[in-house]
């Protein structure tokens, strides 16, 4: 599978598959949808018009919150040996994949009057929103830049320090630009998450203000306004699609060979007043990640106001038939779905990740902004898709389990791609040369040089699909689907009947879910340690 | 040089094993057959297991269900696909949703077994495209343990007292453009106060205070002082059946509900099943509603999803005869004015109320 056809087969995967799963379910809704007059009526509504860019300005300020968030303690993780490493970095992923109807529910015990933050006065409104949005997405700046910056060879900083330069200027001109690449693959995820933002609009914003995602789905699902829907699914692509190729093409600019390192040689125990920084990023990152969610827990062993275990009995129990099923299906549905997603995830994305980094230039910036495109598309449009384009055979997947997990795949791979990229990319060319100088074919020298190198990155991405299929994101809530309830659905049930069993069991439902994320999360890290101890 | 072997090993075996307990984890039953009825519906549909077994005893289909969000978009979908449906019968519209669902043509007529036993005023459609098969009412819910302790104000008993200056900043209700019950009690103040009426109304119940939410489980679960977990509002648009579910599910410590009804709030709803046009086993989804509609089913209908049973004869369990009786005359509005006149209302609404 060398040379040309493997480049080529290399390249078919995954545009196959995007193709199949994303561009021709999202083309035949719109294709179908859309019309001349509700394009024209969109670009002319006041309303509408306030809408993309209150999407435009939170998305922005979001993101630029989670990096100023996520930046330090990306640092933290990266450079220090601390004890509970390990375990802090599995912990930061868990808000990633909880429901936004728990976490909302969480911030409001926190704000409510009387609670623990309600000096805020930020019980409704686009504060508490942008504060919910950080918390969720913080993982992904800690992870994908902290576990790139874990690579960085310390001794250009110390090189610059040695002489002269000063911890700041070292920071400005060494090490930011050797991250920049990954900073931005993360910033852009970010962005793209908090720019389709839904949950959090409807549930912390005060109702006046909506997001396009919003909006398309009022007018898709509530109003059954197909065409106004699909204009706003194209302007909301338009948007997203521009930025992606801005950003692709200012990562592949700034792309810099250099030489990575093991983590464990770029990481050291934090000395002197070094400590206070470590644990004041620590700290602080702890106490806002954590809050919410001890808030849950705690929620989940109060039943009616009192302290209890009933919630965790009744899960437990065969009396509860809200499910139809027992809570332990809904735990092995979602680690079913959420093993096979990732799988498909890692082929796909990784098949693409190799592509795009070999080969710079407009064809492969343009493969990049596809992949990256689902991460960008409303949901309905995404979930209606499917409906309509996949309803003959041989891809007759309408109402067949399998498409969860496919669908979750498309959502999970921009995770890879973001990940592995930046890695493959940084590898010397000289390392490559001088393997196939000592006789190494083609296929050998990407299994002994490229692979490896990869290989962390591979499970961060790895990581992350697990979580982006746990946490059931995109359009997996919107494809109609047989009776096979994951953990965030059987949450979701729970919330939807009155009575204090059933708000206890969701919050045990939703505890149960941090653990097994950390758990996951904690497992693969193990894997990763054991195997790329001595890279 | 050799050590990226094992690593590779390793991911692949890890790979391998996790692609392997997923499929054995999932790959269950998705063969359709004649012998299958697909019944696609909302998120809070349910029934006894019991009592979908019997269905399958009696007439030979089991009954796979494809659950789809909430009620508005469990009908979008099927209205999206109505000429290749993806399922052979839908539950779950009900009276404020109907037209939408009569007027694009996505039932076919059916005159279930037993309708002649349901009371004419559930029988909407002239045309019997629709069944009836259950009804509810949203009402005010209020706090019984807030109102009347504490120095606070007695509980409010007409739609007329929630805008009172005593209940300022008390009442939490939900969006109609995005919930059901919210709609529902939009319906209400409409059917209450006449078309001319309701505007000055929600002037106000907004001037009043009043706080919206998304859906209804932010307003009952979080924000409703007598079941939220960060509740601070004591008045909350729900069910009728509330109470009795308060009792249900309090883990044996309540023996009396502690969540009332304000009398004179509440909307009646009544919720259709249909066979879908183009369906592909007409005669399942036929035997499904048929079954729909006998008493073991209706009788199953109150514990399962809250709401009574459309036959009179159906037997309701204690805790409803006690606690949740249905209101005697809920407000009401024609399914047909419902339908022309639906969008209009709930932007008047957002721009009376939101902006």
């Amino acid at each position: 599978m060398s040379g040309r056809a493997g480049r080529v087969l290399r390249a078919a995967i995954p545009l196959g598959f995007l193709g199949v799963f994303f561009v021709w379910p999202v083309a035949a809704i719109i294709g179908r949808s859309l019309t001349a007059g509700a394009l024209h009526d969109v670009f002319v509504d006041r309303g509408l018009r306030h809408v993309a860019w209150f999407t435009l300005w939170q998305a922005v300020a979001a993101t630029g919150l989670t990096l100023a968030v996520g930046l330090p303690a990306a640092y933290v993780v990266a450079r220090y040996e601390f004890p509970g490493r390990r375990l802090f970095r599995a912990f930061v992923t868990v808000p990633f994949v909880l429901p936004t109807v728990v976490v909302a529910t969480a911030f409001l015990v926190l704000f409510r009057p009387g609670g623990a933050l309600s000096f805020l006065g930020w019980q409704r409104g686009v504060a508490p929103m942008m504060v919910a949005e950080v918390f969720f997405n913080v993982a992904v700046v800690v992870r994908m830049v902290g576990g790139f910056w874990s690579n960085l060879d310390p001794h250009r900083t110390d090189a610059a320090r040695v002489l002269g330069a000063s911890r700041g200027r070292a920071f400005r001109e060494v090490t930011l630009p050797l991250l920049g690449p990954a900073i931005m693959a993360a910033a852009s995820i970010v962005f793209l998450f908090t720019f389709t933002a839904f949950g959090v609009v409807l549930l912390l914003a005060d109702p006046a203000h909506a997001t396009l995602e919003v909006e398309i789905y009022r007018q898709g699902v509530q109003l059954f306004d197909l065409p106004v829907a699909a204009a706003l699914a194209l302007v909301q692509m338009v948007g997203v699609v521009a930025l992606l190729a801005t950003m692709a093409r200012m990562q592949e600019r700034r792309a810099v060979t250099q030489r990575l390192v093991a983590a464990r040689d770029a990481a050291r125990r934090p000395r002197g007043g070094e400590r206070w920084v470590v644990a004041g990023v620590l700290g602080a990152t702890t106490l806002f990640l954590g809050g919410p969610l001890v808030v849950l827990a705690g929620e989940s062993v109060r039943v009616g106001g009192s302290w209890s275990l009933a919630a965790y009995r009744a899960l437990g129990s065969a009396s509860t038939d809200t499910l139809f099923v027992p809570a332990s299906d809904a735990l092995v549905n979602s680690l079913g779905f959420a093993a096979l997603a990732a799988c498909i995830a890692v082929v796909v994305g990784g098949l693409a990740s190799v592509v795009i980094a070999s080969r710079p230039g407009r064809a492969t910036r343009a493969m990049d902004t596809l992949l990256m495109l689902p991460l960008g598309t409303s949901a309905v449009t995404v979930g209606f898709g499917f409906l309509v384009a996949l309803d003959r055979w041989p891809l007759d997947l309408r109402a067949k389990t399998i498409l969860v997990p496919i669908a979750q795949s498309v959502v999970a791979i921009p995770f890879v791609v973001r990940a592995v990229v930046p890695a493959i990319r940084s590898i010397d060319p000289r390392l490559r040369d001088a393997a196939a100088l000592l006789g190494a074919p083609p296929r050998r020298v990407w299994r002994e040089v490229d692979l490896p190198i990869a290989l962390r990155a591979f499970t961060v991405g790895f990581g992350f699909a697990i979580a982006v299929s746990l946490g059931e994101f995109g359009a997996t809530l919107f494809v109609a689907r047989p009776d096979s309830p994951t953990i965030p659905i059987a949450i979701s049930r729970f919330l939807a009947r009155p009575g204090a069993l059933n708000v206890g069991q969701a919050m045990a439902m939703s505890t149960i879910l941090m653990v097994v994320t950390g758990a996951v999360v904690l497992a693969i890290e193990q894997v990763r340690v054991r195997q790329l101890g001595e890279l | 040089m050799n050590r990226s072997r094992p690593v590779l090993a390793a991911v692949f075996v890890l790979g391998a094993a996790l692609a392997g307990g997923a499929c054995s984890g999932s790959g269950s039953g998705s063969k359709a057959s004649s012998k299958t009825v697909v019944l696609m519906t909302h998120d809070s549909f349910k029934a006894s297991p019991a009592v979908l077994a019997q269905f399958t005893r009696e007439t030979g289909y089991k009954v796979k269900l494809l659950k789809s969000g909430d009620a508005g978009k469990a009908l979008s979908e099927a209205l999206l696909v109505k000429d290749h449906p993806v399922a052979d019968a839908l539950f779950g519209v009900d009276n404020t949703f109907l037209g939408r669902a009569l007027d694009n043509g996505l039932f076919s007529e059916y005159a279930a077994k037993g309708i002649e036993n349901v009371p004419a005023r559930f029988r909407l459609d002239p045309k019997q495209r629709v069944t009836p098969i259950d009804h509810g009412d949203v009402c005010v819910n209020d706090d019984l343990a807030w109102f009347g302790h504490d120095g606070h104000p007695p509980a409010p008993e007409s739609l007329s007292d929630l805008a009172e200056p005593a209940y300022r900043k008390l009442l939490v209700v939900e969006n109609p453009a995005s919930s059901s019950p919210g709609l529902a009690f939009v319906l209400a103040t409409i059917a209450a106060f006449g078309e001319n009426g309701w505007h000055d109304y929600w002037q106000q119940l907004r001037k009043n205070g009043v706080r919206v939410d998304d859906g209804w489980e932010q307003a009952y679960e979080s924000d409703f002082t007598a079941a939220g977990v960060s509740g601070d509002r004591p008045l909350v648009v729900s069910y009728a059946t509330d109470p009795a579910a308060d009792v249900v599910f309090s883990e044996g410590k309540k023996k009396v509900p502690t969540v009332g009804v304000v009398p004179g709030t509440c909307f009646g709803q009544i919720e259709f099943a249909g066979v879908l046009e183009h369906a592909k086993n007409p005669a399942g989804a036929r035997a499904l509603i048929d079954f729909m509609l006998t008493r073991r089913f209706q009788q199953d209908v109150p514990l399962q999803m809250y709401v009574y049973p459309v036959l009179p004869k159906a037997l309701l369990p204690p805790v409803f005869t006690k606690y949740a009786v249905p209101p005697a005359r809920p407000l009401a509005l024609s399914a047909r004015v419902i339908g022309s006149h639906r969008t209009d209302w709930i932007d008047e609404w957002t721009r009376i109320v939101l902006q």
